[in-house]
């Protein structure tokens, strides 16, 4: 047992600290939500030429070839500066293609996502079926021969930066069910595709995305015919624990600037951080924060491992979604007036707190699928 | 990071395993497996020291022990497996103070002779201990404590008073902290002393919990006098004889263990009872909450095994110890009473009825558990030691 970070991880961490300190500093990201791309392109290409997108596609496909745990770490790191880009959503796409994509598709597009160049993104939730693909009802009628997909999809990030889509959609003939589902890869300017940006509460750039008879050729999917059930939910496991990563490091910041602040703003004469009731705010914070890391771990370790973490990754998502509502709740809280503003840093992670418990997977599903483990 | 064992850790659990699992089939009937609650029913007590003596046999009291003293010197790891399959088999048989709290400050402050003395018989389960610590107007603020030790020749006469002094009755021995120095700042003018619950001025009065339970006593020191070779460490050095017993396993896993357990017995009554015609477990009310508990005490379990995991490292872990030890006590009080909820008024039936659900195990639970809470430092003392010691915020 070593439950201690690697090597390459205490270093990877530091560096990815370090540039965010040089280069983006937090009301960038104040900045990036009013602007239209909603990320800053040259850190982008910085980022992957540090090898950040590449870092767990397989070296034979342009990647660096590393640990999802290392991915963790970045995100982390990411979600601590609240790094706005679309680096969750590319990755999760070289995932789907590295586990589903044929070698021509792999060679095709790992290279180009890993050198930065080209962003993709994940079309999978609609509007009605937020987590449950068995609710998919965008369609891919046609043969293997080539396909026409329409449907409705929602929250796909950046879609409108994106070079190419990664749509589920509904091959099989039953109008609902888990399999009979199919993961296509198509251009994001492709005919019939509308890109409608939608204003959240995060202000990232999510999109709803219709696609009216869309076509497909036979390259466009990835994997088998009807059987993008299993790659999917593998997918889906890897984004809720993905994205706890990012609101860990957001927890980070939240734990680190408020206990700052207990120490230094005075009231009565002394510091805020002398009252008992702020102190054990901060404890529970604290102790919270800590033990809902080794969870993630855990989950990450699982998932490296191709070990089954369907209930961990369950887990994981409904304690960080409900956990980190609730620290930033608290750290707005210990600011007092001024984490109201929009000037302060900490409406960014409160709000953000919001959307990431709603993605990939609500407390309330996670809590249905966590029941379904229990003995 | 890496979250498997080795073969020998693997091998070693399968062999507690093996134990536990035999002797939890020797448990009294209805007995809940609230381990720290062995003291008031005879045939739990009866239990209690049956497995005490083969642990005792086995050397399973002192694994990780300089071998020198008995022991196998195995790691924090090693030990909190143990802790973990006891707990999860809910068996008692660990005396909740020789060796892992009484035996590191002997081994740590003790005289060759004091070590002679008691380890052994620690080791082989031969001593039944109590706590001589907390006394009525000395809780949280122990190191006020105001017992007094008098030095009289050879010995010290002690007088005083100490309350909430588990399982007193059935206790041959008690460590006693006494102040020995009144003109010395507080932490600096206690002695640790032992003495046998059999001397002449010690007298044991039960002190009933709300349950009605005979866990708890108060302890009155009438002239008791204690020979000068039974002062662990140093005159005035008791405090700190007293605190290096922090330096054992702290991961709280085998609570953490027990709780799964009961959250166990739970989900199975809430699947095989039904309530209007269906079951209890398909209100995604009752299984939403079910589900949160399993999340916590997985947290938890995690968690416990990062405690023991760096303290193997060889890290002092105040602020991860109290984080382990207020989470596992309040999700326990949480998770007993929504059980008593869940299953609606046969929740507070009381073991011996044929009405009474899970032969009443949670109805006692909701009450003993408040133990859990205030026991070794309340919950809010924990949080206390959490933000001056692992955040730095000002002591007041």
């Amino acid at each position: 047992m070593n439950l201690d970070y690697t090597e390459v991880q205490q270093e990877l961490r530091k560096v990815v600290r370090e540039f965010m300190k040089r280069n983006y500093p937090p009301s960038r990201a104040r900045e990036l939500e009013d602007d239209t791309r909603g990320f800053d392109p040259g850190l982008w290409k910085q980022a992957a030429d540090m090898g950040w997108m590449g870092w767990a596609i397989p070296q034979q496909y342009g990647g660096l070839g590393g640990e999802l745990m290392d991915v963790v770490v970045i995100l982390e790191e990411m979600g601590r500066a609240c790094f706005l880009s679309p680096f969750l959503s590319t990755i999760l796409c070289s995932f789907a293609l590295t586990d589903g994509g044929s070698e021509e598709q792999k060679s095709e597009c790992l290279p180009s996502l890993s050198r930065g160049d080209s962003i993709m993104s994940l079309a999978w939730a609609e509007p009605g079926a937020d987590y449950d693909i068995s609710g998919i009802k965008t369609r891919a009628t046609g043969s293997k021969d080539g396909f026409t997909i329409s449907g409705t999809k929602f929250f796909v990030p950046h879609a409108a930066e994106a070079q190419r889509l990664l749509v589920v959609a509904r091959t099989g003939e039953e109008s609902s069910a888990a399999d009979g589902l199919s993961l296509f890869m198509v251009y994001a300017g492709s005919p019939g595709i509308q890109r409608i940006p939608l204003q959240t509460i995060s202000q990232e750039k999510q999109y709803e995305v219709v696609f009216d008879k869309t076509p497909a050729g036979r390259s466009a999917l990835i994997g088998g015919l009807s059987r993008g059930d299993v790659l999917v939910r593998s997918l889906q496991e890897r984004a809720m624990v993905l994205k706890c990563a990012e609101m860990l490091g957001g927890a980070d910041w939240v734990m680190e600037n408020c206990t700052t602040y207990a120490k230094e703003r005075v009231q009565y004469g002394r510091p805020i951080g002398s009252y008992g009731i702020i102190q054990h705010y901060l404890a529970d914070l604290w102790a919270e924060i800590s033990m809902a890391r080794r969870l993630l771990y855990y989950a990450a370790w699982k998932l490296e491992k191709g070990m089954p973490c369907a209930r961990e990754a369950a887990m994981v998502k409904c304690l960080f979604s409900d956990g980190y509502r609730r620290w930033t709740r608290t750290g707005v809280q210990i600011f007092g007036a001024i984490g109201t503003s929009r000037e302060h840093d900490m409406g960014l992670y409160y709000r953000r707190a919001r959307e990431a418990a709603l993605t990939y997977g609500s407390p309330a599903w996670c809590r249905d699928r966590v029941a379904s483990f229990l003995q | 990071m890496d979250f498997s064992l080795t073969e020998e850790q693997e091998s070693l659990r399968k062999e507690f395993d093996t134990f536990f699992a035999e002797e939890e089939k020797r448990a009294p009937v209805g007995w809940g497996g609230w381990i720290f609650g062995v003291f008031d029913e005879d045939d739990v007590w009866a239990y209690h020291c049956s497995v005490a003596g083969k642990l005792g046999q086995k050397g399973w009291l002192s694994l990780p022990w300089p071998r020198k003293y008995g022991g196998r010197e195995h790691s924090y790891i090693e030990q909190l497996l143990f802790n973990e399959v006891r707990g999860f088999h809910r068996v008692p048989g660990v005396d909740l103070w020789g060796p892992q709290i009484v035996a590191p400050s002997l081994m740590e402050y003790g005289s060759e002779e004091i070590k002679q003395r008691w380890l052994p018989d620690i080791a082989r389960a031969e001593i039944n201990w109590c706590q001589g610590w907390t006394e009525p107007n000395s809780g949280s603020d122990l190191a006020s404590l105001s017992t007094t030790a008098v030095a009289d020749g050879d010995d010290f006469i002690i007088n005083g008073q100490k309350i909430w002094t588990t399982g007193a009755h059935r206790a041959d021995h008690i460590f006693i902290l006494a102040r020995t120095d009144a003109k010395a700042p507080k932490h600096h003018g206690l002695t640790y002393f032992i003495s046998e619950m059999k001397s002449p001025g010690i007298k044991v009065r039960p002190l009933l919990f709300m349950n009605k339970s005979h866990e708890y006593n108060q302890v009155f020191f009438d002239n008791l006098r204690v020979p000068r070779r039974n002062i662990v460490g140093e005159v005035n050095q008791g405090w700190y004889v007293a605190v290096t017993g922090v330096n054992f396993e702290r991961s709280m896993i085998g609570v953490f263990a027990a709780a799964k357990r009961d959250l166990e017995d739970l989900v199975k009554f809430c699947r095989e009872t039904t309530r209007d015609g269906r079951p209890i477990a398909d209100d995604p009310l009752v299984s939403h909450r079910l589900a949160e508990f399993a999340i916590e005490l997985e947290a938890g379990r995690q968690w416990a095994y990062y405690v023991a995991w760096i303290q193997s490292k060889g890290k002092k872990v105040p602020g991860e110890a109290s984080a382990a030890k207020y989470t596992i006590s309040e999700s326990i009080v949480r998770l007993a009473n929504f059980a008593v909820e869940s299953m609606g008024l046969c929740g507070v039936i009381k073991h011996g009825s044929k009405w009474s659900a899970l032969h009443g195990t949670f109805e006692n639970l909701c009450q003993a558990s408040l133990g859990g809470v205030i026991a070794g430092g309340t919950t809010e003392t924990q949080k206390n030691i959490i933000a001056w010691m692992s955040l730095g915020l000002p002591r007041t």
